[in-house]
């Protein structure tokens, strides 16, 4: 099993823990050991703003996905198969075209003579286009379409193992649908919905391309920071540090959620 | 165009290997731009033109921002570069911070006859290009705003408003804006500028990061103003965009020409770079993209006629109406502190 197994640790070992460690070892020493780095990080409120927006975010875009993404992942579960290989494909289809397209197509939704605006303007909706985009909100909707596969396969894959005997049951004894749903289905799906908030929450914290294309230069966020900084001091140290903060955080989240359900769980082991 | 450069680098590259092995290593250099429409005009008036004249192989590499690669060839040692086409500040930061080698213009004759402010011990002007206040035709059929006092202006000039996400250029037009001129900005005064730039910061509707984008905001009618590269205003306007810029007060900047430190083809870069500067190869590169020559010589080889010219940022009379970027102040610690400045000026 390890002779099988080796290659593979290898190639994490290479590719990602040295150059991480290199990374935060650049962050530590230049010159001599340095903690300005860190200090910059941690005293100006630059960097604050920048990953209370992040947090914030992020927070919104798991938010809205897991609203969107429940009943998607409930339909796919409660339909024959046939119908949730349909509805999974779709699910899974955006995957397939590049983030930077996903982010441009949504330009051309938003902006002001966007498809949107086009429309609620020939339908007297509104009579000055929206700003949909250029901010924070077109950053967040960019986000949530990325990131909802993310959300409906752990919910997808629980739902799945929730017997359906336990639905017949709660109705054989008189529940209604809804009640059998939030006092059965719901509860058991909870690990899903937990496993799915982790996935997206901890991949927004990262993002960079919509925030970018579509922030309007206002919405920085910590990954944004990471690039200036390389910019701005001419050295990967001072952009490591934001990284290791942000990896530390990450990690802060990731031990937090492991309290409450088992990581293999999050990561689609179980 | 990727795609068509790397079929064609890889081309070339057998071709090297095809000559090495006839001729007995034909000498090379490995020439870095930043790609697209800009580096194939510069392949078709200058670099093929060159490697003919002067018997040599260029290979290509392209990079939108050279600078963390020119620090980590150089920091590794063994730098696979030699000649680099960057914005000027990076050759003079590079110069100083031991990346950059050191030009001896004995060797470089073509570089030596040109003005002073044209060149830096540690690099030549290889063309210019302009940031400059540009408009939608359409918001503006008439009137249009033509300094950057109109810009500020949000009463006269109604409409919204884009500028770059950087404080180069941003800052002097703000400076220009509160009535400094255009011959007159260095030293900055960055407080004046930031001041200035809080004025007008509730009516920018975006901070543009990449050329595409100011271009595709002004194209789409996102925004009726803003700040941007001629080559890029100039480029949409002729596919038909009703958009216009002016060079009055416009930005003035430049890419040099540079060399690592420790690059592998030392000798044969210093040939290259002189030819490069060439006056009659750098009056060919506008005859295929709307950005001037480095070289000021360029304008009286005959070559650009005088209606081409009198489109370019560094044609005399166009480069007498705007201000003349100064890489040194940027490149100086007050220029350094205000570029990390931005950074919060844009967060709050």
């Amino acid at each position: 099993m390890l002779a099988l197994v080796s290659p593979a640790l290898l190639v994490i070992l290479a590719l990602i823990v040295l150059p991480v460690g290199w990374l935060a070892w650049q962050s530590i020493y230049h010159d001599g050991f340095t903690v300005e780095n860190y200090r910059r990080v941690f005293t100006e409120d630059v960097y604050w703003r920048s990953f209370a927006l992040t947090f914030e975010i992020s927070l919104a875009v798991t938010v809205i996905a897991l609203l969107l993404g429940y009943p998607v992942a409930y339909l796919a579960n409660s339909v024959p198969k046939g119908w949730s290989i349909l509805i999974l494909s779709l699910v899974v289809l955006p995957f397939w075209t590049s983030v930077l397209v996903r982010a441009y197509a949504w330009l051309v939704l938003l902006q002001r003579s966007g498809v949107i605006n086009q429309f609620l303007r020939y339908l007297d909706v509104i009579s000055e286009p929206l700003a949909l985009v250029h901010n924070t909100f077109g950053t967040v909707v960019a986000t949530v379409h990325i990131l909802l596969p993310f959300m409906v396969l752990p919910l997808y894959a629980t739902m799945q193992k929730i017997p359906n005997d336990l639905m017949q049951a709660g109705a054989s004894l008189g529940a209604s649908p809804s009640l059998t749903f939030f006092r059965v289905f719901l509860p058991l799906s909870l690990p899903g919905v937990l496993a799915g908030c982790t996935m997206v929450f901890v991949l927004c914290l990262g993002f960079y391309i919509t925030p970018e294309l579509l922030g309007g230069g206002r919405t920085v966020m910590v990954s944004m920071l990471v690039s200036r900084n390389v910019e701005l001091y001419n050295q990967f140290g001072a952009a490591s540090a934001v990284a290791v903060v942000l990896l530390l955080s990450v990690l802060a989240i990731f031990f937090v959620v492991s309290r409450f359900i088992s990581l293999d769980r999050v990561l689609g082991q179980k | 165009m990727t795609m068509k450069r790397t079929i064609g680098l890889g081309c070339a590259m057998l071709g090297a290997i095809g000559l090495i092995s006839a001729a007995d290593a034909a000498e090379q250099i490995t020439f870095v731009s930043q790609g697209g429409a800009y580096q194939q005009a510069q392949t078709v008036a200058i670099l093929d033109p060159s490697a003919k004249k002067l018997g040599i192989t260029i290979n290509q590499d392209s990079i939108p921002d050279a600078w963390p690669a020119i620090k980590t060839q150089v920091g590794s040692g063994k730098p696979i570069w030699d000649v680099v086409d960057t914005p000027t500040g990076n050759c003079l930061r590079g110069g100083e911070q031991g990346l950059i080698e050191k030009l001896d213009f004995s060797k470089i004759p073509n570089g030596a006859a040109m003005p002073e402010a044209y060149r830096s011990p540690y690099s030549v002007s290889y063309e210019f290009y302009s940031s400059v206040l540009s408009y939608s035709l359409k918001t503006f059929p008439k009137d249009a705003p033509n300094s950057w006092a109109d810009f500020w202006d949000v009463k006269k000039f109604p409409g919204r408003r884009a500028l770059r996400n950087h404080p180069f250029a941003t800052l002097e037009a703000a400076l220009m804006a509160d009535g400094v001129a255009p011959d007159k900005l260095y030293p900055l005064d960055v407080d004046r500028a930031f001041k200035k730039l809080e004025e007008i910061k509730p009516h920018i509707t975006v901070w543009w990061t990449s050329g595409a984008q100011s271009a595709q905001l002004l194209n789409d009618g996102e925004v009726d103003m803003e700040m941007a590269w001629n080559g890029r205003v100039s480029a949409v306007a002729k596919e038909g965009a009703k958009i216009a810029f002016t060079y009055n007060q416009g930005i003035l900047q430049s890419t040099s020409l540079c060399i690592l430190k420790g690059a592998p083809n030392l000798a044969t870069a210093v040939r290259f770079l002189n030819e490069a500067v060439d006056p009659v190869h750098q009056a060919n590169l506008p005859l295929h993209i709307d950005y001037g020559p480095g070289n000021p010589k360029a304008f009286e080889t005959g070559v650009i006629k005088p209606e081409r010219a009198a489109q370019l940022p560094s044609e005399p009379a166009n480069a007498a109406k705007q201000a003349l970027m100064s890489y040194a102040w940027w490149s100086s610690p007050a220029g350094e502190a205000a570029e990390k400045r931005w950074a919060s000026f844009m967060q709050k």
